[in-house]
């Protein structure tokens, strides 16, 4: 398959983006996962970071270290040399208790399919995703695959705070939250998985394109793998699989 | 030897900033640091640091320190602000040696919002992931995660031999009526003609929602084209100019979400970023359409202006220029406006 030619479209003088997409696509997001590998790999003079999204791959550079159109050929040259979807994942497996005063959206997005909140759970946890992208506050993991069954539009009114360690869903986006903050997506749990811990080693746990299944759990392990989260352990470990 | 730094009140937002951290926007952290590079740059380099040591940035708002241990060699930079040493006012934009025991006090800026505090060494503090930046939202850097209070104090390098002489610098000008210069996107094409004209041809001035996140602009509302003003959300850049559905653009600046799902209009130019962040609730806002090259080229003329920053200093001669300083505020003030650099 031959690669399809992206957007160039420059965001100031310090930053361009590669947009593969203008809706959220696996196959978009897979592109943008590879050139993000090749950009990385590529030591591009004048690159500062890069930063993927389900759809665009945003390359931040100092502008006085590299010309801008020395900049867009380098990109248009490593768009296709990495292969989209072929590099060994690696699987995170979330431990995360739904539903309750955990998920407190569990029993109305389940009444809004016509399903039992068992249901929901079953399904939520029954695929496996991949981190789309991590953005909006630190640790937070943007998810594609969920089930096209449990889509739901997000709320009209979003909530002032929501916990750390929401398990939500929004659209047919899921979300994996570190901090608290404000959100307007439907909360179905939490997880005491920290994925943002300043303090501990790594201070974030997912790099973008790595797996993620959700491994539902009873309310009584919350507070012995909340408390060892927060004193900075390493509560899950993540496998490579090819 | 170390050095404390009492601060005996505040208010405003006082918190420490440096450079800011780099390479985990991919993470969802955002870069953060100093508001004002060019004024962080410029108190830095009268005490001979590297550009982006640790300094203290001052938000609106002021404060009264006192040297609890060791003896430092300080400066400010930035807005325009009366400042006192022991109750004596002294000029900004140059160097001042406080021995333990003394007082400074930094009075709320008479225009603009960012005032800069760099002492020669830097401030000492945990740096995580290559900053000391305060983040705010990540609850990260500065004093623990949070905004300095009154009756906390910070450590900084003292300054066991006598400082060099004094020197002084000009004020880099805020140039609060030039307009501010953007490029147009990435998502210009989900505004209508009318709504891009809207953008670069209305007054707007800066909202009291302002904030390190981001400046929410007042004036006429932008209209979006017939996609609306939802997109799938894509990465964000400081300079960002957002338009949720009531088409009132919100600049995105240093911490600011690194992801977003309005369509951005236009991009304020990196050379510009400083002029939006030192206007304050209230200030006029107009914008410019320019190109890349011409972005770039400021780009290059702002790194310039950084890398002339030491050959720029001058000596202040003795008593004489330390009383005329003290003598002649109002002269300082106009001499801090009107002055290019």
């Amino acid at each position: 398959m031959s690669a399809p030619q992206p957007r160039l479209l420059w965001c100031g003088d310090t930053a361009i983006t590669v947009e593969f997409g203008e809706r959220i696509d696996p196959d978009a997001n897979a592109l943008v996962l590879a050139l993000d590998h090749a950009v990385r790999d590529s030591g591009i003079p004048g690159v500062v970071e890069s930063v993927p999204t389900y759809r665009s791959l945003t390359v931040h550079v100092d502008p006085c270290a590299v010309a801008p159109d020395e900049i867009e050929s380098a990109l248009l040259a490593l768009v296709g040399t990495v292969p989209a979807g072929t590099a060994p994942r690696r699987l995170w497996r979330i431990p995360v208790v739904y539903g309750g005063a955990f998920g407190i959206d569990l029993d109305d997005v389940a009444a809004h399919h016509g399903l039992n909140p068992d249901e929901v759970v079953a399904r939520h946890a029954a695929p496996e995703y991949r981190v789309a992208m991590n953005g909006f506050l630190p640790g937070y993991a943007y998810l594609s695959g969920l089930d096209p069954s449990l889509a739901l539009s997000r709320r009209e009114s979003p909530r002032p705070g929501t916990p750390a360690g929401t398990i939500s869903i929004g659209g047919v986006q899921a979300l994996v939250a570190s901090i608290a903050a404000p959100s307007g997506w439907h909360l179905l749990g939490r997880t005491p998985v920290r994925s943002f811990l300043p303090g501990r080693d790594p201070v974030f746990l997912f790099e973008p394109g790595d797996a993620i299944r959700f491994l539902p759990i009873d309310p009584d392990q919350w507070d012995e793998l909340d408390r060892a989260a927060q004193a900075g352990e390493r509560i899950v470990e993540c496998e490579t699989v090819p | 030897m170390t050095g404390r730094l009492a601060i005996t009140r505040c208010h405003g937002a006082l918190s420490l900033q440096d450079g800011g951290r780099r390479g985990y926007q991919r993470y969802g952290l955002s870069v953060s640091g100093a508001m004002d590079r060019l004024a962080m740059a410029t108190a830095n380099a009268l005490v001979g640091n590297a550009v982006d040591a640790p300094v203290l940035e001052f938000g609106l708002g002021g404060g009264r320190f006192v040297v609890e241990a060791g003896r430092g060699w300080f400066a400010s930079a930035g807005a325009p602000c009366p400042l006192r040493i022991d109750g004596m006012p002294i000029a900004g934009h140059r160097t001042m040696t406080l021995a333990e025991g003394t007082e400074l006090e930094v009075a709320p800026p008479s225009e603009g919002t960012f005032v800069y505090l760099a002492v020669a060494g830097g401030f000492g503090a945990h740096s995580l992931l290559g900053s000391v930046s305060l983040h705010l939202r990540a609850g990260i850097g500065g004093a623990e995660g949070r905004l300095f209070r009154s009756g906390d104090g910070l450590a900084f390098t003292a300054t066991e031999y006598a400082a060099p002489g004094d020197r002084t610098v000009d004020a880099v000008p805020l140039d609060r009526n030039a307009s501010i210069r953007v490029m147009l996107g990435p998502q210009a094409e989900s505004f209508t003609k009318s709504g891009i004209d809207t953008l670069l041809g209305s007054p707007f001035t800066v909202s009291h929602r302002a904030d390190r996140m981001g400046y929410q602009l007042d004036g006429p509302a932008i209209a979006h084209g017939e996609g609306g003003y939802n997109i799938v959300s894509d990465a964000t850049v400081a300079g960002s100019i957002q338009v949720p559905g009531n088409g009132l653009p919100i600049v995105l600046m240093a911490d600011r979400q690194t992801t977003g799902g309005y369509p951005k209009i236009a991009t304020v130019i990196s050379a510009d970023l400083r002029r939006l962040a030192q206007s304050r609730p209230g200030d006029p806002i107009r914008f410019e359409a320019v190109t890349l090259a011409t972005a770039r080229e400021a780009a290059l003329e702002r790194q310039r202006a950084i890398a002339d920053l030491p050959g720029r200093l001058r000596r202040l001669a003795g008593l004489d220029v330390e009383r005329l300083f003290r003598a002649n505020l109002a002269g300082q003030a106009v001499d801090a406006l009107g002055e290019s650099p």
